[in-house]
C-alpha cells in the first residue's frame, strides 16, 4: 500500500470522527500555539530591551567601583568610590570620551501640602542630560550654576509633578525633599514605561553637588556616567578609562581591577541572556505541554484500535500485511497530530499578534519556533502513534474478526 | 525372525506406495486438502476439541455446503481453509503446497488474491461507501486508485448494486449489504469463496438472491465455493454436501447429476 493511499485512509477515517479528531488534536494545538506565544513574546520583549538600551546611547558608559564580579560582586563593598578629582581627570584625559557625569541615586519621600510621594532621587552632573539625550518638556535641564551651588533646585519626572502638583504647573514651585525646600526648575521629557514595568518618569534630579551635600553628607561619587566621541570609539574610550583610572588607584601591573567600566552593549547582552533563560523556561513548559498533548493522541489512538478491532480483523482478511495496519494507525497519529501542529501555528500566530499588540510589544513572529513545533508535533504523532499502531498490526486476524 | 511372506508384503507395500504416489503426481493436487486437522482451543482441563482430525479434498469448481449441528467445528473449518487461524496439528494444503509452514505475510498475500470471504454478519465497513468497501482488497493488492474504482464500479454492477456505489451500509438492506459484500469477495477474482452462514441474517427470498448470485458465480466463472448453512433449502444450491458432528466430518456426499460420481464418506471409506 502506497504513501498517498494510506493517508486517504486515514484523512477519511478521521472524518469520520471529525469532533473526536478535533478535540484529540487539542492538546498539541495548545502546545504548539503555547511555543509560538511564548517564543514571540520573548523575542518581542528582547527586541523592546534592546531598542530601549540603544535609547540610552549607545555610546554611553558608566564607571562602577568593584572588581569583575561585577555590581553586586564581592569586593563593592571594599572597593573605593570615585571623587570629582576622577571626574576631573577624565574630561582632560580621555579624548575618546565627550561627557562626564557623576551619578548617586537614593529612594526619598518628596513632601508637597497634604501629598506625599516616594520616588527616585538621583544626583547628576549637567552633562547627565547630554549623556542619555534627554531634554525637558517644560523649563529647563539643571546647569553649572546650579551645580557649583549646590542649589536646592531640582528638574522632576511628570509622575511626580501630577503627584505633588495636580494639574498646577510645577513650574518654581516648591516642595520638601528629605529635610530641605527645594525648587522645581524643570520638568524632564516623559519617557514612560520600560520594558521591565518601571515607570521612568517617577524620578527627580537634584545637582550632584547638592546631593552630595544634603543627602549623602559626603564627597564620594557612587557612579560616573560617559558618552564617548563617538560608537566607533567606544572601546578605545573603555581602554583610555581603564588605564587612567588604574594609574589614579595605584593598582599594580598584574593586579586585578577594582572597577568596572559598562558598556551598554554588555547590559544589552546580560538582558539577552535573562529573557533568553526566561523563553527557554517558557517554551520548556510549552513542550511538555505538547508532550501532554502527545499522550492525548495515543490515548485516543489506543480507543481507536480497540473500537475498530474488527475493521481490522476485516482488513486482514482481506489483504491486508501487518505492516499494511502499522501504517495506517500510524499515519492517523501523525496526521492527528501534524494537524494538531498546524492549527497550534495558526492561533499562536493569532495569539501572538493579539497579545503584542496589547502589551505594546513589537511583533517579533518566530518563524523557526514555528518549524520546530511543527516538526515536533509531527514527531510527538510518531512517537506516541507507535504504541496503539503495534497493538493494532499485532492482532491475529481470527481474533479481530472474531472481537465482539 | 521375519518370514519371508512378511517381506513380501513389505516390498508390495512399497512399490504399491510408489504408485499411488506416481498416480498424485500425475493428478493435478486438488484445490484444497486436509488430512487429519485438528483444532483445539485453550489448555488443560478448559481445552476445546473443535476439530478431531478432519479429512477432505475439495477441487477447483466444486461448491460444497457444510452442515452440521452447533459448535460442530464448521466455522473452525472455514477458518482454517481461508488461512486466518492455524490447525493445531494436521497438514492443509492448498494445491498442495504447505499453508502451515507459510509466513504471515504470504498468507496475507493468499487471503487477498485466491480468497474471498463472505460473512454471516456482512462485515462491512462502518460509515463507509460500499464502492470503498469493495476496493478494500485492491488497496492491498497495490491496484492504482482509478482502477481500483473502475473494478469495484464492475463488481458492484455484478452482483445488481450499480448505482450504490456511493451508499454506506446503514442506508441499505440486509440483502444489499451482502451483496456489497460478495462484490468484495469476489472483486480480486479469487478461485475461492468461503461463506459462513452467508444468509443467516435474511428473510428466505433475499437468500434465495444471494444464492443466486453464489450459483452464477460457481456456474459461470469457476469459482470454487465452501459454504456454511444451517438450512437445507440453502444447501441444496450446492453440488456436494459435507455433514459435521463433534469436530469431524460425518458424511460427504456429491449430487449425482451434476458431477455423476458418488463418493463414499470417509467413515466408509475407512471401515
Ligand atoms: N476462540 C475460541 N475459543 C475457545 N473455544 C472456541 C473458540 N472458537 C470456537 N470455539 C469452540 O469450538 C467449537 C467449534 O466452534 P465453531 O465455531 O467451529 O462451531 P460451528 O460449527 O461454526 O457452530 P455454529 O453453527 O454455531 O456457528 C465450539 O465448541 C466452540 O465453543
Ligand atoms: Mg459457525
Amino acid at each position: 500500500m502506497n504513501l498517498i493511499t494510506s493517508l486517504g485512509l486515514a484523512v477519511s477515517a478521521l472524518l469520520r470522527n471529525r469532533m473526536r479528531s478535533l478535540l484529540t488534536t487539542l492538546g498539541v494545538v495548545i502546545g504548539v500555539a503555547a511555543v509560538i506565544v511564548m517564543q514571540a513574546m520573548g523575542a518581542g520583549t528582547t527586541e523592546l530591551v534592546t531598542a530601549e538600551i540603544s535609547s540610552f546611547g549607545s555610546n554611553m558608559l558608566v564607571v562602577v567601583p568593584g572588581g569583575d564580579g561585577g555590581m553586586f560582586g564581592g569586593s563593592l563593598l571594599s572597593a573605593p568610590l570615585f571623587s570629582d578629582a576622577d571626574l576631573e581627570a577624565i574630561t582632560r584625559e580621555c579624548d575618546a570620551v565627550r561627557y562626564v557625569s557623576a551619578s548617586g541615586t537614593r529612594s526619598v519621600r518628596v513632601v508637597k501640602g497634604e501629598k506625599s510621594h516616594s520616588t527616585t532621587l538621583s544626583g547628576v552632573s549637567p552633562a547627565y542630560f547630554a549623556i542619555r539625550e534627554w531634554s525637558t518638556d517644560a523649563g529647563r535641564a539643571l546647569n553649572e550654576d546650579d551645580e557649583r551651588q549646590a542649589a536646592k533646585r531640582c528638574v522632576i519626572g511628570h509622575t511626580v509633578a501630577t503627584e505633588l502638583f495636580g494639574g498646577q504647573d510645577p513650574l518654581d514651585q516648591e516642595f520638601r525633599l528629605h529635610d530641605f525646600t527645594c525648587t522645581v526648575v524643570g520638568v524632564a521629557e516623559a519617557k514612560g514605561t520600560s520594558a521591565f514595568g518601571m515607570d521612568q518618569d517617577d524620578l527627580v534630579f537634584l545637582p550632584h553637588s547638592t546631593f552630595n551635600r544634603r543627602i549623602l553628607g559626603d564627597t564620594k561619587i557612587g557612579s560616573i556616567i560617559i558618552s564617548t566621541v563617538s560608537a566607533e570609539r567606544t572601546d578605545e574610550a573603555i581602554q583610555q578609562l581603564q588605564s587612567l583610572m588604574r594609574q589614579r588607584r595605584r593598582i599594580r601591573p598584574g593586579d586585578e581591577d577594582d572597577f568596572r567600566v559598562r558598556d551598554m552593549r554588555e547590559v544589552q547582552e546580560m538582558l539577552g541572556n535573562v529573557t533568553g533563560v526566561l523563553t527557554t523556561l517558557l517554551a520548556g513548559v510549552a513542550a511538555i505541554s505538547l508532550i501532554v498533548g502527545g499522550i492525548g493522541i495515543m490515548n485516543i489512538m489506543l480507543v481507536s484500535v480497540t473500537e475498530r478491532t474488527r475493521e481490522i480483523g476485516v482488513r486482514m482478511a482481506v489483504g491486508a500485511r501487518s505492516r499494511d495496519i502499522l501504517q495506517q494507525f500510524l499515519i492517523e497519529a501523525m496526521v492527528l497530530s501534524s494537524l494538531g501542529g498546524l492549527l497550534g501555528v495558526l492561533i499562536g500566530t493569532g495569539l501572538s499578534v493579539v497579545v503584542s499588540r496589547a502589551l505594546e510589544l513589537p511583533l517579533m513572529l518566530p518563524f523557526k519556533a514555528m518549524l520546530i513545533a511543527f516538526a515536533f508535533s509531527l514527531l510527538v504523532g510518531v512517537i506516541f502513534g507507535v504504541f496503539p499502531a503495534r497493538k493494532a498490526a499485532r492482532l491475529r486476524p481470527i481474533e479481530a474478526l472474531r472481537y465482539e | 525372525m521375519r518370514s519371508r511372506s512378511d517381506a513380501a508384503a513389505e516390498l508390495d507395500a512399497i512399490e504399491e506406495r510408489a504408485i499411488e504416489e506416481r498416480a498424485i503426481e500425475e493428478r493435478a493436487p486438488p484445490l484444497l486438502s486436509l488430512r487429519g486437522v485438528t483444532k483445539v482451543y485453550g489448555q488443560g482441563d478448559a481445552a476445546v476439541h473443535a476439530l478431531r482430525g478432519v479429512d477432505i479434498e475439495i477441487e477447483a469448481g466444486e461448491f460444497v455446503s457444510i452442515q452440521g449441528t452447533s459448535g460442530s467445528g464448521k466455522s473452525t473449518m472455514m477458518n482454517i481453509i481461508g488461512c486466518l487461524d492455524a490447525a493445531t496439528a494436521g497438514e492443509y494444503r492448498m494445491e498442495g503446497e504447505l499453508v502451515s509452514e507459510l509466513p504471515p505475510d504470504v498468507l496475507a498475500a493468499l487471503r487477498n488474491s485466491r480468497i474471498g470471504f463472505i460473512f454471516q454478519g456482512f462485515n462491512l465497513l462502518r460509515r463507509t461507501s460500499s464502492a470503498a468497501n469493495v476496493e478494500l482488497p485492491l488497496i492491498y493488492a497495490g491496484v492504482p486508485r482509478i482502477e481500483r474504482t473502475r473494478k469495484a464500479y464492475a463488481a458492484l454492477a455484478a452482483v445488481g448494486l450499480a448505482g450504490r456505489e456511493r451508499a454506506t451500509s446503514s442506508e441499505l438492506s440486509g440483502g444489499q449489504q451482502q451483496r456489497v459484500a460478495i462484490a468484495r469477495a469476489l472483486v480480486n477474482d479469487p478461485e475461492l469463496i468461503l461463506a459462513d452462514e452467508p444468509t443467516g441474517n435474511l428473510d428466505s427470498r433475499t437468500s434465495a438472491e444471494i444464492m443466486d448470485i453464489l450459483t452464477a458465480l460457481n456456474r459461470e466463472r469457476g469459482i470454487t465455493i465452501v459454504m456454511v448453512t444451517h438450512d437445507q433449502e440453502i444447501a441444496d444450491y450446492a453440488d456436494r454436501h459435507v455433514f459435521f458432528h463433534d469436530g469431524q466430518i460425518r458424511s460427504d456426499t456429491r449430487d449425482r447429476d451434476r458431477v455423476g460420481v458418488e463418493r463414499r464418506a470417509p467413515e466408509e471409506r475407512r471401515a
